[in-house]
């Protein structure tokens, strides 16, 4: 469903994602484990037509995110690390215009945004405007948004980050049956170690732009002799994995100081 | 279709939404029929040219649409430093459609603003010679909100921040506006003035708006729609092909 070879980003002089290659079976739940500055946003971005890449290769269910971005865009759905709502617009708004966008026909959009806004608890906040919102009801909001239309692959960036247990639990128990039901593969970014280890079924480790291993939870221990993914994790990097620190427009001020020198 | 409806609909509910912005976009245009249409008034008179105010009316109509256009048209940088284009930019449309949408919505909003201030000069003592012609003014109005919408597009495809703001602002902008005739007469202009003049596709929105509201033309209607629909649909063209370049 998803193969790289080689991918490689650039931002000028530093390598954000250095030379990586992997595959995504149809119907796999797959992770993408690293701590913050990895290059787990940047991969996504380039699976997903937002970034071309500096070197390397990306199909996405046969077919090349560069050169047919239009016909990728229709096999995936993507729940974004960064904010991603109109704020102007109102929480159904929001809703209804994605599924516009998606092609969801008008009824079923209508039923799925019902059961999704109250999974996440905003359907009585469904007529206020998004700008009204806190921030983990607005996090809440683009997870239902993601998961309004069925697309053959959903990319999720993070999608737990600030979220409170009990939604992300709904979270998890929608995209399972999803990926029961009608087989949906999810590549997920998390760095958290439990999270990784309990929904996915392959997991990749991406340190400093370069995947350092990859397999199943079971294989990333047996392979570093040891019992638990965190402490994999330490044999593989020598480290603990650094919490979410920077928020996204502290990063894009590093990332234009970088530029500018 | 939908797709382009339901952008254009966020467009237009985003304008709506912002009472304050519309307000305060009618504090310039109204400021500037009071001071220069009541101020110069007399001097115009005197020097033959007939009713000042009268003259200015088309001219500040067709700086609050090229304001409000550019503006909406430059938009797309909030709607990138608030997360918004991401959602726009992964959706199964054509890039070219998202820039249409974008674009319609931002014109009609643009035109609507253009509409509000041409009531306005008429509470002032604006009164166009054929009242008829108002409604054939509309689609012109609309035009040049296309042209300036897609020209903000266009700009704000190539910026990443807001820092280039007030550049543009400044160095073009401005110098379209106050270059344009819209303050004053194309007649006899040094030659250098009169050559910019030429090149500023507001000058011939203005003078079409002229044409019709009062009668007064210096290029003739014809040539105006003219160079306004070819300008507007290389803006349109170039426009979509930087917007469809952004990387996020
Ligand atoms: N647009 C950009 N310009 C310059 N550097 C960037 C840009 N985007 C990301 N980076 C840098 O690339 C590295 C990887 O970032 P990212 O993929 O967001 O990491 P992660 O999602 O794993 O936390 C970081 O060091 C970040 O600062
Ligand atoms: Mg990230």
């Amino acid at each position: 469903m998803i193969k790289v070879n080689n991918l490689t980003k650039k931002f000028h002089n530093f390598v954000a994602v250095d030379n990586i290659s992997f595959s995504v079976n149809d119907g796999e739940i797959f992770a993408f484990l690293g701590p913050n500055g990895a290059g787990k946003s940047t991969t996504i971005k380039m699976l997903t037509t937002l970034l071309s890449p500096t070197n390397g290769e990306v199909i996405i269910n046969g077919h090349d995110p560069v050169r047919e971005p239009d016909i990728v865009r229709r096999t995936f759905g993507i729940v974004f690390q960064d904010p991603s709502l109109d704020d102007e617009l109102t929480a159904w708004e929001n809703i209804e215009l994605h599924g516009v966008l998606y092609d969801v026909p008008d009824k079923l959009r209508k039923e799925r945004a019902e059961q999704l806004l109250k999974y996440v608890d905003l359907w009585d906040r469904k007529d206020s405007l998004v700008k009204e919102f806190s921030g983990g009801m607005k996090r809440r909001l683009e997870i239902a948004r993601g998961l309004l239309h069925h697309p053959k692959i959903i990319f999720l960036d993070e999608p737990t980050l600030g979220l409170d247990p009990q939604t992300r639990n709904h979270m998890w128990t929608y995209l399972k049956e999803l990926n029961k039901n009608e087989s949906t593969t999810i590549f997920f970014t998390t760095h958290y170690m439990e999270e990784a280890e309990r929904i996915a079924q392959r997991i990749a480790i991406i340190d400093h732009g370069k995947i350092i291993a990859s397999g199943t939870s079971e294989e990333l221990k047996s392979q570093t002799n040891t019992n638990s993914l965190e402490e994999a994790f330490l044999a593989l990097t020598g480290k603990n994995i650094r919490e979410e620190s920077a928020s996204s427009t502290d990063r894009m001020r590093t990332a234009r100081h970088r530029w500018r020198r | 279709m939908k797709k382009i409806y339901f952008l254009w609909l966020r467009q237009i509910k985003r304008y709506l939404r912002s009472r304050s912005r519309i307000i305060g976009s009618l504090g310039q245009p109204l400021l500037f029929l009071l001071a220069l249409g009541y101020g110069f008034g007399s001097v115009f008179q005197k020097a033959g040219e007939g009713n000042y105010l009268n003259f200015l009316a088309p001219g500040i109509i067709g700086m609050s649409i090229i304001f409000t256009a550019i503006f909406s048209g430059i938009e797309i940088i909030w709607d990138r430093q608030f997360g918004f284009l991401k959602e726009m930019m992964v959706a199964p449309m054509s890039r070219i459609s998202i820039m249409i949408g974008r674009t319609l919505g931002g014109a009609t909003v643009a035109t609507a603003q253009g509409l509000i201030v041409l009531l306005i000069s008429l509470l002032f003592g604006f009164h166009p010679y054929n009242w008829a012609l108002i409604i054939a003014a509309v689609p012109i109005m609309f035009i040049v909100a296309l042209l300036f919408t897609a020209l903000g597009t266009m700009i704000a495809s190539l910026l990443d921040d807001m820092q280039g703001f007030q550049l543009i602002m400044n160095f073009l902008v401005m110098p379209l506006f106050f270059l344009s005739g819209a303050l004053f007469p194309l007649q006899g202009l040094p030659k250098a003035l009169s050559i910019i003049a030429q090149l500023d596709p507001l000058s011939y929105g203005i003078d079409a708006l002229r044409d019709l509201l009062i009668g007064i033309s210096y290029y003739g209607l014809g040539l105006d729609i003219l160079i306004l629909s070819t300008v507007t649909l290389v803006f349109l063209f170039l426009g979509s092909y930087f917007f469809k370049k952004i990387q996020i």
